[in-house]
């Protein structure tokens, strides 16, 4: 018995020790939180325009869901909605910028992959939207199934997105010899679609759905039923600074936790009182939330009330703009939908 | 680096490249390698460059004399020309001539031949291909009447220097550049078919043309837009080249008996050439380096396919640009040597 005492003693010391360096670790303040904070205002990557996602107005006032993501984050770590400095980027941009440390979040309608996530020197926190590739042709074609795509099909889209990997996967599945033609933004596919440089305009269904509305006219267009891909749409942070991806992951999870119980942004306050604990801690009434952060404690409720949960998100960016009223499968678990966040408790 | 998770290394040259490009020299597919895809793209660049090179020059050349002319109409259109579309930034030109061309061009089904065989259309220009039998035998006959003509030359330029008699070489040349090919045709058992582009349905008002040769519209854009806009250049370049040989030179020539055309040839164009190559040489770097313009206008060249789409799906863009950039530095200098040996040749060469 005493035999292995020494041992014993010796590995218990050497827990503690180990024990000792991580929580001294965690006790550390995220670096990007500090510099944020230092700063005064979160760092966003947004896309160069696509309606309900991130789009800037007139007087340069940016909406959408993805620009909602970074804002429920300046509300948890700065305290206000507003101190966000958006920057636009194109596809091809988006990675380098955020690696580079140029921006500390990339919200900008952005697929999860696994190349991605593993490769890049990327984390991705979660799924803003559910999102699959479709097409678009002009209604006088007469398509209304990519089973009627003939051989010589042109089709529009942008680089250094997964649509371009997507639509090759397709047409060879099919073995449709197909043209291809790749511009670098958005608005440059969607002027020579329209002008008639193509066939059929590729991307995720979204995004054709929110490029119709900019069209010379919309009613000529039809988005084609199939959806050829799986297409997650959500934020991403570099890799490296765990509490921070962290922040990000759980200011979304709040904003859709937060409709799940009913929390509003016009109810927020009054839940505070609620008779469920999992509201209580929602709206930061109880428990100790925001300390594994380096936040204060009603980081969430911050968000709720400034920036409102993800329904309220939703409809005021993508189903009130007429750009997709039916919520599919972002819709809640409960609701029939596939938004399942873990509990925040 | 490591900081930031990136890892470096050019081993994803290897990897399958898994996109496809529009138009490609080389059989390409998305199965190939990204060394393969960086190949086909560079391709690509060079051939814009090549086309518009060939073309800037010999437009630079008519509107540079042309701005010389005693006419006062040739004069001021050129001048004109030049002004223009010198001061209009580049970028702005060859979205005129992509979105311009797109709006004006007909859809495939309404477009009326040109020259009975080839289609302008919005989706492309479509012009017959050949298909060839023996071309081989072809090839042989127009590099053996080639060489044949070197040899003339040389031999004329031997005579002349040795008893002043002066053969036709011009005449020659062409005859040989001719016949000798036709005869490939009538013995070597030679033959050239025509695929012509026929019209062909996809959907209720959607069409396209299948067979011969398609020229995409971006190829086509991008090299009237990098021509005209460096043509003026080059004009300029051959203006001042010519303004800077003394009236004396012409004249002192014109007393020692030389017609018109041998002034120009052998005396005015020896010279000129000399101011006139330098300047040039810059031009057609600027037009490569230009060329890289192409991505606003999805032609897949060097920067959209390689720079672009290769660059986002593996992340590696501390390589990938390293790799672009040491690609038209390779390209800008080979350019440089080969002018500047030209120049070198035709200098002044004191004794």
């Amino acid at each position: 018995m005493f035999k292995h005492l020494k041992q014993l003693t010796s590995l218990v010391a050497m827990i503690a020790v180990v024990f000792a360096f991580t929580t001294e670790a965690m006790a550390k303040k995220s670096k990007t939180l500090k510099n944020t904070q230092k700063k005064g205002f979160v760092r966003c990557g947004v896309s160069q325009g696509l309606p309900g996602f991130s789009n800037a107005d007139a007087s340069g006032n940016w909406t959408g869901i993805d620009v909602d993501v970074c804002r429920a984050v300046a509300a948890a770590v700065l305290g206000d909605a507003n101190k966000v400095k958006f920057t636009p980027l194109s596809a091809k941009e988006r990675f380098t910028a955020l690696t580079s440390g140029e921006i500390d979040i990339l919200s900008r309608n952005t697929t999860w992959t696994l190349s991605r996530d593993a490769d890049i020197g990327l984390t991705f926190v979660g799924v803003n939207f559910y999102d699959g590739q479709g097409f678009m042709v002009r209604k006088s074609s007469g398509i209304t199934s990519t089973g009627q795509f003939k051989d010589g099909i042109s089709a529009c889209t942008n680089i250094g997105t997964t649509t371009e990997l997507n639509m090759r996967d397709f047409f060879n599945s099919k073995g449709i010899k197909y043209e291809p033609v790749a511009f670098e933004k958005a608005d440059e596919v969607v002027a020579a679609y329209d002008a008639g440089r193509c066939d059929t305009y590729t991307t995720d269904k979204s995004g054709l759905a929110a490029q119709r509305t900019k069209m010379k006219n919309p009613d000529e267009h039809i988005v084609l039923p199939e959806t050829i891909s799986k297409e997650p749409l959500g934020p991403v942070v570099r890799q490296g600074d765990a509490v921070w991806e962290d922040i990000v992951r759980w200011s979304l999870n709040t904003m859709i936790e937060a409709e799940e119980y009913g929390i509003t942004s016009a109810n927020a306050d009054s839940m505070k009182t609620s008779d469920n604990p999992a509201i209580k801690r929602l709206v930061g009434a109880e428990g100790e939330m925001g300390a594994a952060f380096g936040l204060d404690n009603e980081w969430n409720l911050r968000i709720i009330k400034q920036v409102g949960n993800y329904g309220e998100s939703y409809k005021r960016n993508i189903a009130d703009t007429g750009i997709l009223p039916d919520r599919g499968p972002n819709q809640l678990w409960t609701k029939g939908g596939i938004l399942y966040v873990p509990p925040a408790r | 680096m490591d900081n930031r998770g990136i890892d470096f290394g050019f081993g994803f040259l290897k990897q399958e490249a898994s996109f496809d490009m529009q138009f490609t020299l080389l059989d390409y597919d998305g199965q190939d390698s990204y060394a393969w895809a960086y190949v086909v793209a560079l391709l690509n660049t060079l051939l814009v460059s090549f086309l518009g090179i060939i073309f800037c020059t010999i437009l630079g050349v008519i509107i540079g004399v042309a701005r010389l002319s005693q006419n006062f109409l040739i004069r001021n259109s050129a001048a004109w020309y030049v002004e223009f579309f010198r001061n209009i930034p580049l970028l702005l030109q060859i979205f005129f001539w992509y979105y311009a061309a797109l709006r004006a061009l007909p859809l495939p089904e309404t477009a009326e031949p040109w020259f009975g065989v080839t289609y302008m259309t919005i989706k492309g220009y479509y012009i017959p291909s050949m298909i060839w039998e023996n071309l081989n035998v072809f090839l042989s006959c127009l590099i053996a009447a080639i060489v044949s003509i070197i040899f003339i030359r040389i031999y004329a330029r031997k005579l002349q220097e040795r008893e002043g008699k002066q053969l036709p070489v011009f005449y020659i040349s062409i005859g040989l550049l001719i016949i000798l090919p036709l005869l490939s045709f009538l013995i070597g058992g030679v033959k050239l078919d025509f695929e012509l582009p026929v019209l062909k349905q996809l959907a209720q008002t959607s069409f396209i043309f299948e067979g011969g040769i398609a020229l995409p519209p971006e190829l086509i854009a991008l090299v009237v837009a990098l021509s005209l806009y460096t043509s003026t250049f080059v004009a300029e370049c051959v203006r001042a080249g010519i303004q800077g040989i003394s009236k004396g030179q012409k004249e002192a020539a014109a007393s020692v008996g030389l017609n018109p055309n041998q002034i120009l040839k052998l005396v005015i164009m020896p010279q000129a050439l000399r101011i006139i190559i330098p300047p040039t040489t810059n031009q057609y770097l600027n037009l490569t380096k230009n060329s890289s313009l192409a991505a606003a206008i999805a032609y897949p060249d060097l920067v959209l396919v390689f720079a672009g789409t290769a660059l986002m799906q593996t992340g590696k863009a501390i390589e990938i640009v390293g790799i672009t950039m040491l690609t038209y530095l390779t390209i800008s200098l080979s350019i440089a040597a080969l002018m500047n040996w030209y120049n070198k040749r035709i200098e002044i060469k004191e004794k």
